[in-house]
């Protein structure tokens, strides 16, 4: 049964019908049957002692593709695709000013941040002006090398209580007056996907890449 | 009367416990013995199980009434975490429900069934994979440990060197698991990666969404997609129905409930490896995707809170662990760190794992300090705090890996012993 239809075979996983009934259908319309049937059990490999080089944990008779899962739509891919680059790649059309961010941050962050981003009782969002000191805790002007980052997070993981209920417009907004907050742009700031973008963070030169490698010496 | 409660168990007891178990020359181990108090008192409170008879079989079992180990809790708002409590805990594997948690957003709440992976960005074919599509792709199991980054840190600054910390508290963020999944290159061979890339996101499905960048060499490296945990499915807690395995990297980089990979040319600059995740350094610079657990170990017996009820023979034993490989060496020093000995590595030493380490120790009696220390693959020896605060300041936040000390007193009483040696 399985070397006869090797495309059909699922020993591991009989449990989720379903998924195998989707699966089935995605392998079939791939065309994943085309690929050569594995060969007799004395012709087999064990897994472990003939792994091909490139792909760790692949005998060396896998084939080029299984053709297990679905070819993705790029509206599929946009659905969840929601990351921002630190060159704002992936920010959305929209827009938001200072002004609109007060109120976004009243209603949606002060009970967490604090009247003024400093009081808690979650993370402090603003720092005071504590240069001399290294690492100035983590408020934004501060420690956060990319304003970009402020805006993925925003959109993403936040309020944390009702993460992702920020429109767009209102996420440019709060970020803008969270930077605003940090003394990073003026009160009449409007962010939008170039402004946003632009912003050049204090700690960014800060970042330097991991130097550790192993070996006697201690970093 | 008892004295020094500590743990809830009554010096005397404890005592007792020890020197019957001596006595009668039955095969229990030190942690029997020393836990095994309460059970027997009063004695005979439980019928003579030779003479009724046991319970019947079960479709699934339990732990015995007197071994109830539980993580250690700790809730801030939405983000919580529990620790191992890797001083009660055998061998090396955790048990899944004692594995440690970190969570960013609490433990969502998903189907199997429903569950989806998109892998898309830099690739030639953009696909979704259903847990049955990634059940079917040829599969890999390995032990290895999963560490957070920020274990460790209750002992690493000066001014609140602690003494009363229990090894849960202090290193408790760290458990091993073998797990089961696909390679991750086997999926990213799936989909075709393009020329140029570089990096890789991984996000999850949790209301935090969480994401982390990942260099594309260890992705294709030993990087898996772990949907099982030490022969079963892995638990909600750590990432059902799949999550990203790094063997011997922060915990933090693998995501758990993985929901979406994306193939690109760059980091996305994430919050968790910006403001979190990095490490700042006394040069005023902040080190950043610093993935690579470096080498460690812990005492875990005898450690705060046991009281070692009498001079004599008591075998010390830990974890040591390394995300560069293999532990070569462990050593013990039971006098402040003036000499050192090999302790025995229980085989099989695996790579990017935990091992267990012993070492015989005839206990005199006097207060004393012991410690360990570990030497990896590398030729990388575990640092003493003092090192580490020369390299990089006493103000770092993660990778805290220096050695660990406990602290004898005369009257066997252990605590945590690394501010004695300052």
């Amino acid at each position: 049964m399985k070397r006869q239809l090797p495309c059909l075979a699922a020993p591991r996983r009989p449990r989720c019908d379903a998924g195998i009934i989707h699966s089935l259908l995605v392998a079939l319309a791939a065309g994943a049957c085309a690929s050569e049937p594995p060969p007799a059990d004395s012709e087999r490999p064990a897994r472990t002692s003939e792994l091909s080089t490139d792909a760790p944990g692949l005998p060396g008779h896998a084939p080029e593709r299984f053709g297990f899962g679905a070819d993705a739509s790029p509206e599929r891919v946009a659905l969840w695709d929601i990351d921002i680059k630190p060159d704002g790649e992936g920010l959305p059309p929209g827009s938001g000013s200072v002004a609109d961010g007060r109120r976004v941050y009243e209603v949606s962050c002060l009970q967490c941040h604090g009247p003024t981003g400093t009081e808690g009782p979650n993370d402090r969002l603003v720092s005071a002006d504590e240069w001399e000191q290294w690492p100035p805790g983590r408020a934004v002007g501060m420690y956060w090398p990319y304003a970009t980052t402020l805006f993925d997070y925003t959109r993403r993981s936040m309020p944390q209580t009702t993460p992702g209920t920020l429109s767009d417009d209102d996420v440019y907004a709060v970020v803008a007056y969270v930077l605003h907050l940090n003394g990073l742009v003026p009160a009449d700031a409007v962010l939008d996907a170039a402004t946003l973008a632009a912003i050049e963070m204090p700690a960014r030169e800060r970042f330097v890449p991991d130097n550790r490698t192993g070996g006697p010496v201690v970093r | 009367m008892p004295t020094a409660d500590r743990n809830g168990l009554s010096r005397r007891a404890w005592l007792a416990a020890a020197t019957g178990a001596a006595a009668t020359g039955l095969a229990m181990t030190r942690l029997d013995a020393l836990k095994a108090a309460p059970l027997q008192d009063p004695p005979g409170q439980l019928p003579d199980p030779t003479k009724v008879p046991g319970r019947f079989v079960s479709e699934v079992g339990r732990r015995a009434t007197g071994e109830q180990p539980r993580r250690l809790v700790r809730t801030l708002a939405l983000s919580s975490s529990s620790r191992t409590p890797i001083h009660e805990l055998q061998g090396t594997i955790t048990p899944s429900d004692l594995h440690f948690e970190w969570h960013h957003a609490g433990v969502p709440e998903i189907v199997a069934e429903e569950h989806e992976l998109l892998v898309h960005g830099m690739v030639d074919r953009p696909m979704v994979f259903r847990m049955a599509d990634l059940r079917r792709y040829p599969q890999v199991s390995r032990i290895c440990f999963i560490e957070c980054s920020g274990n460790g840190g209750g002992a690493y600054s000066r001014s609140r060197m602690p003494t009363t910390i229990t090894a849960q508290q202090l290193d408790g963020l760290l458990s091993t698991s073998e797990w089961t999944g696909v390679m991750l290159s086997t999926i990213l061979r799936e989909v075709g990666v393009k020329p140029g890339a570089s990096w890789i996101l991984a996000e999850g499905r949790d209301a935090a969404v969480m994401a982390r960048s990942v260099p594309l060499d260890k992705a294709m490296d030993d990087a898996m997609l772990a949907y099982g945990q030490n022969g079963e499915a892995i638990r909600p807690e750590q990432g059902y129905p799949v999550r990203l395995l790094l063997p011997g990297w922060e915990g933090n980089a693998m995501v758990k409930w993985l929901r979406r990979i994306e193939v690109g040319d760059r980091p996305t600059m994430t919050r968790d490896e910006t403001s979190r995740y990095t490490d700042p350094l006394k040069d005023g610079t902040a080190r950043q995707f610093s993935f690579v657990m470096d080498a460690k170990s812990v005492i875990t017996f005898p450690s705060y809170p046991y009281v070692l009820p009498e001079r004599g023979w008591w075998e010390i034993e830990g974890l040591a662990w390394t995300g560069r490989g293999r532990i070569t060496r462990v050593e013990v020093s039971t006098d402040g760190g003036r000499s050192w000995t090999d302790a025995a590595l229980q085989q099989p030493v695996l790579p990017k794992s935990t091992v267990r380490f012993r070492h015989l120790w005839n206990w005199n009696g006097r207060e004393t300090v012991i410690l360990s220390r570990a030497t990896d693959e590398t030729g990388y020896v575990q640092p003493t705090v003092q090192q580490l605060w020369d390299a990089r300041g006493e103000r770092t936040s993660y990778h805290h890996n220096h050695q660990r000390a406990w602290r004898v007193a005369a009257d066997g009483a252990v605590t945590f012993g690394l501010g004695d040696l300052l």
